[in-house]
């Protein structure tokens, strides 16, 4: 049996990591807005308002929408971090109503990442 | 920030940071009494008396990660400059309330904005935590309690579509009625 290095036990903790927070929503997609008082003061409402009428325009039904705080770039806001289940999350930033619609059509609905607006692929984790 | 409803989102993020599982808000607009208030009520950690008395300085914050919290500074700023005033009470492990009072016809009394669309994005994107709202405009009230509409949206997704579309179809209409917008 091949050695398991700590390369591998870290994509595993990062795989497992995803799939558990896809699973506990039962959703195929998560995106997460950054609701700080920077992203609120940047527009962050409107970005969640257009992703909500997106997910209600197209009788989405697996595609989790969910808040949190700052993720400590203020001057990128709006900013989302899209998961998809078993891929690595994806943060966008500087985003308008515009941005996000092609981001939901693009990546959340088709898996393709709009690489012209990501900031980074892969986790926060420093290693 | 451009309008109260956008520093109501704000502060209502200070609680679900703070693990709030029940947050009330509650705006009352009284026009004989010249007088605008919003209370934001929470259940989560709470913070000390010696937290309480910094937290509308700009310069302090409870997070590790920068040395800057504006939330409730904008906030007061915004309480402040319309002849109002802002009262924070907490209780380490209790929960927190704010509560703003503002002059209504002050002219730097900023306008509410879309408190729905505030509303909306708080119980989508926190689908464990409840919410209650009243808005009471003069002698009509409208009130909203997450709690009571729990048992028809369970087993979907909180953010799916059928869900955002009562969910804001129910608080559209409640404060058409009022004459807010929403």
């Amino acid at each position: 049996m091949p050695k398991i290095t700590p390369k591998d036990l870290a994509r595993i903790r990062e795989k497992s990591r995803q799939s558990t927070t896809l699973r506990e929503g039962a959703g195929r997609a998560k995106v997460t807005v950054h609701m700080g008082t920077c992203g609120i003061a940047a527009g962050a409402r409107d970005i969640m308002s257009a992703l909500m009428k997106e997910v209600e325009s197209r009788d989405v039904k697996d595609v989790l929408v969910t808040t949190s705080g700052c993720a400590g770039l203020c001057s990128r806001e709006p900013m989302i971090t899209v998961e998809l289940l078993d891929q690595p999350p994806i943060k966008y930033v500087d985003l308008t109503k515009e941005k996000m619609q092609k981001i939901f059509e693009d990546h959340v609905m088709n898996g393709n990442i709009v690489n012209e607006y990501a900031l980074a692929v892969g986790s926060e984790r420093a290693h | 920030m451009e309008d109260l409803s956008l520093h109501i989102l704000d502060i209502a993020q200070n609680s679900i940071a703070a693990e709030a599982s029940r947050i009330e808000i509650t705006i009352r607009e009284d026009i004989r009494k010249d007088l605008l208030s919003i209370e934001i009520t929470d259940n989560g950690a709470g913070l000390d008396s010696d937290t309480v008395s910094r937290v509308t300085d700009p310069f302090y914050t409870t997070r590790k990660t920068r040395d800057v919290g504006l939330g409730l500074a904008l906030f007061n700023e915004a309480v402040e400059s319309s002849n109002g005033n802002l009262t924070i009470k907490s209780q380490k492990g209790k929960g927190t309330k704010v509560k703003a009072t503002f002059q209504f016809s002050n002219i730097d009394r900023r306008p509410m904005g879309n408190i729905g669309e505030t509303l909306l994005v708080l119980i989508i994107g926190n689908p464990k935590i409840s919410f209650s709202f009243l808005y009471q405009k003069n002698s009509k009230k409208f009130s909203f309690d997450t709690e009571l509409i729990k048992n028809s949206i369970n087993g979907h997704l909180q953010s799916s579509s059928e869900n955002i579309r009562f969910i804001a179809g129910t608080l559209n209409d409640g404060l058409k009625n009022l004459g807010v917008s929403a």
